[in-house]
């Protein structure tokens, strides 16, 4: 029995946590631009990509220079840069097509139109630059799997993770610790929880909402490239890496209720949850108990069959909406 | 029509001609037809977003709707299914599913309210689909194994055409009845989720449409090259004349659509329309109806789009779900109506039109402006550009982005504006 | 020359003005109140001293200077303070961040004045941790003051502050109004209980279609016969 939970810790856990971690921080970004600004962020898939191709390129900068940390993927090494890269694109891109439709008072569909452009015109120009093919972090480093034993009698499989899973998890630590104490303790943190509960109010406090504006990108940008980068490093680096997962960071998101960090990162790990667990195969948990069950365990036994892994959080998303658009955590924002 | 709309639409004529020119009449043909299909889908989306101003970001799944349809009626009969147990085994899985769909709808129904009722519904909903699964995974294994896909009618496409309307209809009834009363930008995001389960269906459901290993030839209503070049015709005129057929009835359902559109639009039905859309709180003193008219709004917009759907799928002889993308099968048509004019049935046209030319020819143009560059930097020097050809194909991504931007920035309201009336 | 001078205002949103041609005038140490029928433009007045209207004919004077059009973020560090008429709180955030948020604008030490605000509502320091959205609609009221407070305000503007309270309430918000006013705050202030409100203002407005119609002191109004006749319901 050990074995086969050792089996499923390793195939729903330690997914979901991984998968958890980016829809997690990635949510949060979504969740803060809609708090702050009140429209769907279409594009943060692929500002997630182009700080992972940040990153890459940087990756690849670094080791043409010879420069290596032994024992840490590059990629990892130069996340920072690449966030505080993407953090300036970011804030750039909203100077250039959303900053000029705000002060138009346009509604915040168009904004949403507009962020649909903006994806078009980052997804073609990383296509246009890099090519549509994949690319790995790991093609001339490799990627450490590490393996725990587990010092029990009869058990002779391991836990097992690569070391970008366990980084990932670290990461996400140290970013919502950093993001919490922000909007806690100081003054543009507050600010920001300010504006995004009552905007009109914050402006007439004397807030500078355009200050305010500008950190949300920034902050929203950072995160981007984090997740983005770190999901590269887990799976492979592609032109439309996040573009095919915004789906499930919006409803990590919606489920959190908009406009609240942590609801998005507890909805971002069940979405990754419910997207390994409707895959895993329970047979294999029921098998050992065979003697006790009434029935014959069949070969397989999956909510869903593995190709709809991402349906699943579409449905949660949908059924999410229409139960309970403002979220299933706090039912707060509107 | 204004002079404004028929000297555009004079300089879209002469853009294609100029088209015709550089690329030659078969390639216009095809380009025709295929923007022909892309008009009639523009022009339902204009229904839902330009009169109802109903969001709709599922065009994907109603064109894949819409293809799916030809393939059940007009591919060759699979008689290998109809010989074998398969049918029966599905019959089994509608039954599951009835008893599954009855079994929520009952449970729907009882009288136990709060905490106890939540647990039950949830209960009925997993039990429901856990029947169903029961008697479909090995019905679609068995069709899979023994004849691989249920086949089709072997009826005329102009039956699947009409079949994928209803099907679209179906669907927008559905997704109308559960999302239309949410916000805007949830709806959208909504759209988005329902399209890609739908096509997540659809590309996986092997036994009902081949998923990635593709449908083809879908017959056309029309003759094909082939049968025209059976009757004794060249190979060059018979695409040409084939195509020109295709292109005949493809024409006919478009002006029948706008026809037919703008003549409701312009009396007492389209008045109420503009009313519930410009003035949204005093019309909502009609209470439940505005959701009624918006609910026929978004389903005759999405039978537009599951006929054109059809009509791309016959042409192109072959449904491959796989090759559905949000970007050129959603995204694009908003780009053709917000260009075009929302809110103008001309304008969602013309943006058809100007759209598709553009999407088609862009890659041509960008391999055109790629390989000079290359040219220069290989005398300079700096060496040749690589893979230009697939470099330029994804050129058009980035220039719709540029387009989408700009004419939400600069036009707003398009380059044929509605033309507002009292 | 008073601290606020409003002469021949006009301004709206965006489509035909609202106000056309409100006179103004109030020193720090007075109590303004502005009253009025549902729609007369009272509130739109407080909104265009506080740039929140655009202001296209006339002139707002505060402290000497022109300040029509000037946003929220340059009107607070001057020393000008809005509270609105309703969502007034930010209901997710304590009461002390409330307050803290009224003091964005401030570089110097801001506790002296939070420990003014709260003895000035002692309810307040009680509920600090509490978040706003949890008050009564009178506590509401008071965080609602107090934030505007914080900035230290020589002119404070008020919407309607008693709306929506029980009459006990009223009365209290109205003690409280009086009681910052005597630290040196000036208060212009729109009232629907009007009769009760002009019995303590120091400068009354009667506005209706978006002019003054009657000026003078609270008594002064109160005692004008056509006023209580077609203002103050009798
Ligand atoms: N945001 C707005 N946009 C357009 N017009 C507005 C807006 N707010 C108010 N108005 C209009 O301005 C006019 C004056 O409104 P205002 O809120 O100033 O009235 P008021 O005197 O405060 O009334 P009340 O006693 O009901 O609060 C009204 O006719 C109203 O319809
Ligand atoms: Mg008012």
């Amino acid at each position: 029995m050990m074995n086969e939970l050792i089996f499923f810790f390793n195939n729903v856990v330690v997914a979901s946590i991984a998968l958890g971690s980016i829809y997690a921080v990635a949510g949060v970004g979504v969740t803060l631009i809609f708090g702050i600004l009140r429209f769907a962020h279409f594009a943060h898939g692929d500002m997630m990509t182009m700080g992972a191709f940040l990153a890459f390129v940087l990756a690849g900068l670094f080791a043409t220079l010879g420069w290596s940390v032994p024992g840490l993927p590059t990629g990892f090494i130069v996340m920072p840069i690449a966030m505080v890269l993407t953090a300036i694109i970011a804030f750039g891109l909203d100077k250039a097509f959303y900053a000029p439709l705000r002060k138009r008072k346009a509604s915040s569909v168009t904004l949403l139109i507009a962020s649909i452009g903006v994806t078009l015109i980052v997804q073609g120009l990383i296509r246009l630059i890099f090519g549509s093919g994949a690319a790995s972090f790991f093609e001339t480093e490799t990627k450490q799997l590490i393996r725990i034993p587990v010092p029990l009698e009869g058990v002779t499989r391991t836990i097992n993770f690569t070391q970008p899973q366990l980084l990932m998890v670290l990461m996400t630590i140290v970013a919502v610790t950093v993001l919490h104490l922000f909007l806690t303790r100081s003054r543009l943190g507050k600010a920001m929880r300010a504006m995004a509960d009552n905007a009109d109010l914050a402006q007439v406090s004397g807030i500078n909402t355009k200050l305010v504006v500008r950190v949300t990108w920034i902050i929203a940008g950072a995160l981007a490239a984090m997740a983005g980068t770190m999901l590269a490093l887990d799976v492979q680096l592609k032109p439309d890496l996040a573009f095919n997962i915004v789906l499930p960071i919006f409803a990590a998101a919606i489920v959190g209720g908009l406009g609240q960090p942590y609801g998005a990162i507890a909805a971002g790990y069940l979405i990754g949850f419910a997207e390994s667990a409707a895959i895993f195969n329970w047979s294999v948990l029921l098998r050992p108990l065979q003697g006790i069950l009434p029935f014959e365990v069949p070969v397989s036994i999956t909510f869903v069959p593995t190709e709809y892994k991402l349906t699943v959080a579409f449905v949660i998303l949908v059924v999410v909406l229409l139960w309970r658009p403002t979220g299933i955590f706090k039912g707060a924002s509107s | 029509m204004t002079r404004r709309s028929v000297m555009l639409f004079g300089l879209l004529f002469a853009l294609f001609v100029f088209v015709g020119i550089a690329t030659g009449v078969q390639y216009t043909t095809l380009l025709l037809v295929q923007s022909f299909a892309y008009a009639l889908i523009a022009l339902g989306l204009n229904i839902q977003w330009g009169y109802g101003g109903l969001f709709n970001f599922s065009i994907m799944g109603m064109l894949m709707l819409g293809g799916a349809a030809v393939t059940f009626t007009s591919s060759p009969v699979n008689p290998g299914f109809w010989a074998s147990e398969g049918p029966m085994l599905l019959g089994r899985a509608v039954l599951g599913l009835a008893v599954g769909l009855a079994l929520v709808w009952g449970v729907g129904r009882i009288a136990v309210k709060g905490r106890l009722k939540a647990v039950l519904v949830v209960a009925s909903w997993a039990a429901g689909y856990f029947i169903y699964r029961t008697q479909i995974d090995p019905a679609a294994a068995y069709i899979e194994t023994t004849s691989g896909w249920v086949g089709g009618l072997g009826l005329n496409p102009v039956f699947g055409w009409i079949l994928g309307g209803i099907l679209a209809a179906g669907l927008a009834l559905l997704m109308g009845k559960i999302c239309l009363g949410l916000r805007t930008d949830y709806l959208a995001i909504a759209t988005i989720g329902i399209s890609e389960i739908i096509r997540a269906l659809l590309k996986n459901m092997d036994w009902l449409t081949r998923g990635t290993k593709t449908v083809s030839p879908i017959p056309w209503p029309t003759p094909l090259p082939q049968d025209l070049q059976a009757a004794g015709m060249a190979v060059n005129d018979s695409f040409l004349y084939a195509r020109l057929g295709f292109l005949a009835i493809a024409a006919l359902i478009l002006v029948v659509a706008l026809f037919l559109v703008q003549r409701a639009y312009n009396g007492p039905w389209g008045r109420m329309m503009r009313a519930i859309r410009d003035n949204f709180i005093s019309a909502g003193s009609m209470g439940k109806n505005v959701t009624q008219r918006q609910l026929e709004l978004f389903v005759l917009g999405s039978v537009l789009m599951g006929i054109g759907g059809a009509m791309l799928v016959s042409f192109q002889q072959i449904y491959d779900p796989g090759a559905y993308q949000p970007i050129n099968h959603t995204f694009l048509v908003w780009v053709m109506v917000i260009v075009g004019g929302a809110g103008n049935n001309f304008g969602a046209i013309f943006g058809g039109f100007l759209i598709y030319v553009a999407w088609m020819t862009s890659d041509q143009v960008a391999q055109a402006v790629l390989s000079t560059v290359s040219h220069w930097s290989t005398d300079l020097g700096w060496g040749a550009i690589p893979e230009i050809e697939s470099r330029a194909s994804q050129m058009r991504v980035f220039v719709l982005g540029i387009v989408i931007t700009v004419a939400i920035r600069y036009f707003p309201r398009g380059l044929l504006p509605e033309v507002r009336r009292q | 020359m008073s601290l606020l001078e409003i002469s021949s205002l006009v301004g709206g949103y965006g489509g035909a003005p609202i106000l056309n041609g409100v006179d103004m005038q109030i020193d720090q140490s007075d109590i303004g109140v502005i009253v009025g029928p549902n729609g007369a433009g009272k509130s739109t007045t407080l909104k265009a001293i506080f740039g929140l209207v655009s202001v296209t004919g006339g002139a707002i004077r505060f402290d000497g200077e022109e300040i029509q059009n000037s946003l929220p973020d340059r009107l607070v560090p001057k020393g000008l303070s809005f509270v609105p008429q309703e969502k007034n709180v930010f209901t997710s955030m304590s009461v002390e961040e409330n307050l803290e948020m009224g003091a964005f604008t401030r570089t110097d030490d801001f506790r002296p004045t939070m420990e003014w605000v709260y003895e000035m509502f002692p309810v307040l320091r009680e509920k600090r941790r509490q978040p706003a959205g949890e008050l009564s609609g009178g506590q509401r009221q008071m965080v609602a003051m107090g934030r505007a407070l914080m900035s230290k305000p020589k002119l404070l503007l008020l919407d309607e502050p008693s709306a929506g309270l029980s009459p006990r309430y009223v009365l209290e918000i109205f003690e409280q109004i009086v009681k910052v006013n005597k630290a040196g705050v000036g208060i212009l202030m729109v009232e629907q209980n009007a009769r009760q409100a002009l019995a303590f203002a120091s400068r009354g407005f009667v506005l209706a279609t978006g002019k003054n119609r009657f000026t003078g002191t609270g008594r002064e109004l109160i005692a004008d016969p056509e006023v209580a006749k077609s203002f103050l319901g009798g």
